[in-house]
């Protein structure tokens, strides 16, 4: 299959893995961002075929596992109400809140639907006029885009039985946060390719310079992250604080500038609640005022409910790549998919699912 | 001038199912004569009596049930009709029985369409009969607009099982071959891609076929078959979790060689589902001695159902009751059950 084959190519990448190994000299801690490169690592077994000098640590790159409680608990009571249809991407119907899933309100009798774009979301709402058509719109800088031109274009057609639940979080001021933090260990960024594809490069640049890390836009087969790995290594052996593309087939310095245009439109930066870790400064966006009328927590007044998260996930830590998945002592004991303690155990993209499903005891 | 008052007679022509087609009266009657004798009569169903009486071949007698609920009800490749008949049919096969009568339940909505009925009693009809199987009873009942989804379908069937053959999920032994009878993932993103609310298009098609011809000359050929499962839900990955754990072994398969198409493969791709847990309903898996293996893929390959038939992997004395798989870059990561719904992922 073409744009996936020779990106799998295992003889591409022992050529890449032996340049790595001839490159490394000494022990270096990179940390891929996203959940989707952390699966992919997982599930082809990339860190098995690593050479022990370079550690991969996991990042908060998930959005399912950076939801908040508070935002999930919101959702629930939404999905409850008898007039609502409570749209979401599949990965949030299994993340638990305090007590309870969108699964369970679904066997409840809530009226619960997994959309693959929250333009169909739209689309529910113009066919069913006397329902409140609710979506949960989460995510990092790559669910922004549909997102936001949902909320555009029911402004545009005036619907009014639409609205969003808002959880939009993005990656640099996640970066600055982690590298900020006294634990940090993290001395090199695999920045994650999808996000880039939206917003480019530039804006990691001055990251790379005030925190001395080199960062490197990376994609997600096997081959990219590989060639990611190598050029972050070849950056920190020469003491090169760069961000260097190397997923130029999908990003480019400036972005998708369309894109851009449409988050800045119906989006603004804000503080933001990031579940395991806390609030962030500036680092999710929010709907404009003009747009107030699409926001569900207003609409549906649930802005007050908050929650405090169990002190028994340690995913936070995971999360900020200071714990690894299996070295958490509730991992595949307490805490397994069946039985989550924590959103990184319930993601497809979650670092806690991926070393379950692919790791356990091998 | 008054018109005298009229004296309506009853509706007896409807396109769409009403409740009183289950009611056993004129309509139900109806219902029977128009739609499913027209097409499913036989010698046992004709005599219309509460039972069929029918005689068995000496031997063991082999019975299984499954209730069918897919929706879409027509989906690209098949409908619930024939997957019905198909399913029971494998069921009873993969156990090395010779497939014989169906029974069939039918739960309609209120309101579902006469004319759709119609299709799918017709495309049962032509399923039992390549399959070589009868339906010598039946019932219908119908529901509330609301109380089901259009219709559901269970179907029972009795086999005669073959003398001489020992198949059972507890047989694996290591060294044993695993063997696949063609291309994973059709059915369930067939279903997947054609289900209303995704603006996704695919020419993906569902495999629903019978495999009993196909099992019956593997068994004509290689009696000393270890197991066999037909991978429907959960996916080959399942029913390969299943093997290695009743009996107690591990098994390893190889990424490389598990074919699937080329549709399928984007489409989970692109939902981020992996294709080993994804439905069949006209694929088999078994296991048999190395020795045994090329013999049994060569008959598999004669039939259409089998000519992609491939061995996927071997089973293995280490991890016992864990699937591994080899992956094309040479390491080795878990195939483990999959957990309940499949869930497309967000970004």
């Amino acid at each position: 299959m073409k744009y996936i084959d020779e990106y799998r190519d295992p003889q591409l990448a022992k050529g890449l893995l032996d340049e790595i190994r001839r490159t490394v000299t000494r022990h270096w801690t990179i940390m891929e961002i996203c959940g989707g490169q952390t699966h992919s690592i997982i599930r082809n077994g990339i860190d098995q075929l690593l050479p022990d000098a370079i550690e991969l640590v996991h990042g908060p790159g998930c959005p399912v596992c950076v939801t908040p409680l508070e935002s999930i608990e919101r959702a629930l009571v939404i999905a409850a109400r008898k007039e609502v249809i409570f749209t979401s991407f599949g990965d949030m119907l299994r993340v638990p809140g305090s007590s309870k899933d969108l699964f369970m309100v679904r066997s409840e009798g809530g009226d619960v639907r997994i959309v693959f774009s929250p333009l169909d979301a739209l689309q529910i709402a113009r066919d069913n006029p006397s329902k409140e058509v609710v979506f949960f719109a989460v995510g990092f800088e790559t669910t922004a885009p549909a997102n936001a031109m949902a909320v555009y274009q029911a402004a545009r057609e005036k619907i009014e039985n639409f609205s969003v639940l808002v959880s939009q979080v993005m990656v640099p001021p996640a970066m600055r946060a982690i590298l900020s933090s006294s634990s940090n260990r993290v001395q090199g960024f695999l920045a994650a390719g999808h996000v880039c594809a939206v917003m480019g490069y530039e804006e990691y640049e001055p990251v790379a310079r005030e925190f001395h890390v080199p960062i490197v836009p990376t994609g997600f087969e096997p081959v990219d992250l590989l060639a990611g790995i190598l050029k972050t290594v070849e950056l920190l052996e020469t003491e090169r604080a760069e961000v260097v593309n190397r997923y130029g087939r999908v990003v480019s310095r400036e972005g998708n500038l369309a894109a851009q245009e449409i988050i800045t439109k119906v989006f603004e930066v804000t503080d933001r609640q990031w579940r395991g870790i806390g609030r962030i400064p500036a680092s999710g966006l929010g709907l404009r005022k003009i747009y107030v009328q699409y926001d569900a927590e207003k609409k549906f007044n649930v802005a007050h409910i908050c929650t405090e998260e169990s002190p028994l996930c340690m995913s936070g830590s995971v999360l900020q790549g200071i714990l690894k998945p299996d070295a958490c002592a509730a991992f595949a004991r307490e805490c397994t998919p069946e039985h989550p303690l924590g959103a990184t155990m319930v993601s497809s993209e979650g670092a806690c699912a991926a070393y379950y499903n692919y790791h356990r005891t091998l | 001038m008054m018109m005298p008052p009229l004296c309506p007679t009853p509706i007896m022509q409807h396109e769409t199912i009403q409740m009183a087609h289950g009611a056993g009266g004129r309509l139900s009657q109806a219902l029977m004569q128009r739609v499913f004798m027209p097409h499913l009569h036989n010698v046992f169903l004709d005599v219309l009596d509460d039972q069929a009486k029918i005689d068995l071949p000496p031997g063991q007698t082999a019975f299984t049930t499954d209730t069918y609920v897919v929706s879409p009800v027509f989906f690209p490749g098949g409908n619930i009709g024939e997957l019905a008949v198909n399913g029971t049919v494998n069921d009873l096969a993969v156990g090395g029985a010779k497939p014989m009568y169906l029974s069939v339940g039918f739960v309609l909505e209120e309101g579902f369409s006469l004319a759709e009925l119609q299709k799918i009693v017709m495309s049962m009809a032509e399923a039992a009969r390549s399959a070589g199987v009868m339906i010598v009873t039946g019932d219908t009942k119908v529901v509330g607009k609301g109380q089901c989804d259009r219709i559901f379908i269970n179907t029972s069937g009795i086999g005669v099982l073959r003398e001489g053959i020992n198949l059972s999920c507890r047989n694996l032994q290591s060294g044993d071959s695993i063997i696949l009878s063609g291309t994973v993932g059709d059915h369930g993103m067939a279903i997947m891609t054609s289900r209303e609310g995704l603006s996704f298009q695919s020419r993906i098609t569902s495999d629903c076929a019978a495999l009993n011809g196909m099992i019956a000359a593997i068994l004509d050929a290689v009696p000393a078959i270890h197991a066999m499962r037909d991978p429907t839900r959960g996916g080959v990955a399942a029913t390969l979790n299943e093997l290695a754990v009743s009996s107690s072994v591990g098994i390893e398969i190889n990424e490389t060689t598990i074919p699937v198409k080329p549709d399928v493969r984007g489409a989970c791709e692109l939902l981020g589902i992996d294709s080993l847990h994804v439905a069949n309903e006209g694929k088999l898996v078994l296991a048999v001695a190395a020795a045994d293996a090329g013999l049994v893929l060569d008959v598999m390959r004669s039939f259409d159902l089998g000519r992609d038939a491939v061995i996927i992997g071997s089973v293995v004395d280490e991890h016992p009751g864990m699937v591994v798989m080899r992956t094309a870059l040479g390491t080795r990561r878990i195939i483990d059950l999959p957990l309940g719904e499949q869930l497309p992922r967000i970004c």
